[in-house]
């Protein structure tokens, strides 16, 4: 009788630790080589640097996180792949991938899984095929390109514009909101340019936005590539102010265009350079463990794992299936959950309202201009 | 018009580079049937070598000469000696094939060592723009072409008006009788696979700075060198000149005047339609085969 009290009170005790001691498991599926190396190991870093400081601080509900990491490539077949295999192993919530088109082939299999995913894509479409699992970490393409083109047409007062976007769903998203604002507020489209992924050669592009000879020049690709346009934008002598999103003046984007990138303008969702202190201090910690000042994917990346945080201790239990219902409609406050650096609020969508910056390049570093305010 | 004059500007800047590669490429062919399908990863990596010269605080001229240098061992010394040497006994298809793992095994390493991310490159020439016939043409296209047009020139005149050019040209006309003449056949080899490596040194520090320090920026440029060499002829140096000026002016005058999407078909259907009806290239000579 007593050996059966103390073996029950032993099982009872192990359950009990094993529960608490367990950790909670996530995946990142992410850009870690490939055209897309910038974004994915950012938000690795991001993610690696949020979940040491949650364990630093006992964890959630008093478990520690635990992530696996896997590289997608930069490649959709390669990121569906990776997601299948993450999903399989059962994670609590799924990190990644960053790019949209990677994003729209894996968001099916999460949803299918019942599994939430937190991502870094930001194509219009996304969020809007009725996904009920699907969370961004930043501005949706709808919600950003309205605010670019007011700007290009109330305050760089440009009548033409030339649109340079790439030939994939994130710059197909974005090109098509912006040309409908931009037509929609009176400005021309003198000149609607597709690019490659991947191209190294501007010289024939930049040779047609000159030929055009438009007020204002929207540049809408990925970093390398936008490093690689404004150094051809520089010598062949283009003056047309340049005016873009994140991926237009990322420091990535500044660190390889040098001075091309002076005076290029964007709106940014997020960037470590806003004025901030909560940002300013999670900059100072990712520049003290990485060696170098992370993009605005370094962020994603870290809110990432805090949406987690805040959602998990919202529900008061570590609950895969009713993670996402309880992040709908969710606001998070900067003042209750530091790590999520700003309030945020996300909708029925899995979109987010937030404040925004308008920022330009001056000498080889990123300025706010304008603080763009919370839309509710 | 302006736009035509500034494209084939462009385009001859790029197709200079192409034609730097090219002509190594051919090089290769003609002494020790050595067809390179690494040679885009060999414009690669010297970059990445004086990359690596600066991070450790050489100034830039000195990771320049130090790059170039060490681009002639590792890609000229050591891959004649390790890889074409030994595999060369085999015949022309398997050496064919190991330059193919060894152009993986090269991107892999500098992903592995760098990173996959690019970096930026210090250019040779300052930025700034110029005026020819009333058009502001950057100092850097007229660098590049500049540095490449003296380069091929020099070889040229090295292959055509020295004693030691002959040797080279006896030693890859036919080996055998050069043999019986005196001329040191080996060291004529070792030496084109030198002056390949120096060639394809000088097209990384060229190109970089536009392109950007990637690990996988050797694939579009092996590409196109490759097809410079066949267009221009395969067995002719000048012919890979001609190549390489063409692909890069044709490469920009399609995605002009064609579409971005389809710029890279357009070389290529141009090379089918030469490999069609002159399958010698525009400047090659047809060769007899020997039974």
């Amino acid at each position: 009788m007593r050996s059966t009290i103390l073996a029950g009170a032993l099982l009872a005790f192990a359950a009990a630790t094993g529960a608490h001691g367990q950790a909670i498991k996530l995946a990142d599926v992410a850009e870690l080589s490939g055209g897309g190396a910038t974004v994915g190991t950012n938000w690795k870093n991001g993610i690696d640097l949020a979940i040491e400081e949650i364990n630093a601080k006992g964890g959630v509900l008093g478990r520690k996180l635990e992530v696996t990491h896997a590289d997608s490539q930069s490649n959709p077949g390669v990121a569906r792949a990776q997601v299948q295999k993450a999903l399989d192993a059962e994670p609590y919530v799924l990190l990644g991938p960053g790019y949209s088109g990677s994003v729209k082939v894996t968001a099916p299999l999460a949803a299918e899984a019942g599994i939430a995913q937190i991502m870094g894509g930001e194509a219009a479409e996304l969020t809007q095929a009725g996904n009920k699992f699907l969370f961004r970490t930043s501005f949706g393409q709808q919600s950003s390109m309205p605010k670019v083109a007011r700007y290009i047409h109330d305050e760089m007062k440009a009548k033409t514009v030339a649109v340079v976007w790439v030939n994939n769903d994130f710059g197909r998203g974005g090109r098509d909101v912006v040309v409908k604002e931009l037509d929609r507020l009176g400005s021309k489209v003198v000149a609607d340019l597709s690019t490659e992924a991947g191209q190294a050669d501007f010289a024939a592009d930049v040779g047609k936005i000159k030929a055009a000879n438009p007020d204002a020049v929207f540049v809408y690709l990925n970093e390398e590539e936008s490093a690689r346009i404004l150094k051809e934008l520089k010598r062949q002598g283009v003056t047309a102010p340049l005016m873009g999103e994140t991926t237009l003046i990322g420091q990535k984007v500044i660190e390889l265009a040098g001075d091309a990138a002076n005076g290029a303008r964007g709106h940014v969702g997020l960037t470590t350079d806003a004025p901030v202190e909560l940002i300013k201090a999670f900059r100072d910690k990712f520049a003290k463990k990485y060696n170098y000042v992370p993009d605005h994917n370094g962020l994603k990346g870290y809110l990432a794992v805090y949406m987690v945080k805040a959602t998990t201790e919202k529900m008061g239990k570590v609950d895969s299936k009713g993670f996402a219902d309880t992040l709908h409609g969710l606001t998070i406050k900067a003042a209750d959950e530091p790590g999520i650096l700003m309030d945020v609020t996300f909708d029925q969508n899995g979109d987010i309202d937030r404040q925004s910056f308008l920022v330009e390049v001056v000498e080889g570093k990123q300025v706010v201009k304008q603080v763009l305010p919370k839309v509710k | 018009m302006s736009n035509l004059f500034d494209l084939l500007v462009a385009g001859l800047a790029a197709g200079a580079i192409y034609a730097l590669v090219a002509v190594g490429f051919t090089l290769l062919w003609q002494t020790s049937q050595t067809i390179n399908f690494a040679q885009g990863e060999f414009v690669m990596l010297p970059a990445f070598l004086m990359l690596a010269a600066m991070h450790v605080g050489a100034p830039f001229w000195l990771a320049i000469i130090l790059g170039i240098l060490l681009s002639m061992i590792l890609l000229g010394l050591a891959f004649k000696m390790l890889l074409v040497d030994p595999m060369m006994r085999h015949g022309v298809l398997p050496l064919a094939i190991a330059t193919m793992a060894l152009a993986i095994g090269i991107k892999e390493a500098v992903k592995q060592f760098f990173s996959a991310e690019a970096s930026p490159f210090p250019s040779i020439v300052p930025t700034g723009d110029i005026s020819v016939l009333g058009h502001a043409v950057s100092l850097q296209s007229i660098g590049v072409l500049v540095v490449a047009i003296l380069a091929v020139f020099g070889l040229t005149a090295l292959l055509n008006r020295t004693s030691l050019g002959h040797q080279m040209q006896a030693a890859a006309q036919n080996p055998t009788v050069a043999r019986i003449i005196g001329v040191p056949v080996e060291r004529m080899i070792l030496l084109t696979f030198l002056i390949n490596a120096f060639l394809v040194a000088l097209a990384s520090l060229l190109i970089t700075p536009i392109y950007l320090a990637k690990f996988s920026s050797g694939e579009v440029l092996g590409q196109a060198a490759f097809i410079a060499a066949i267009v221009g002829g395969f067995n002719q140096v000048r012919g890979a000149i001609a190549g390489g000026l063409l692909i890069g002016v044709l490469d920009n005058l399609a995605a002009s005047y064609v579409s971005t999407q389809y710029r890279a078909a357009v070389p290529l259907i141009f090379l089918i339609v030469v490999i069609l009806f002159r399958p010698q290239g525009l400047l090659g000579r047809a060769e007899e085969r020997t039974v």
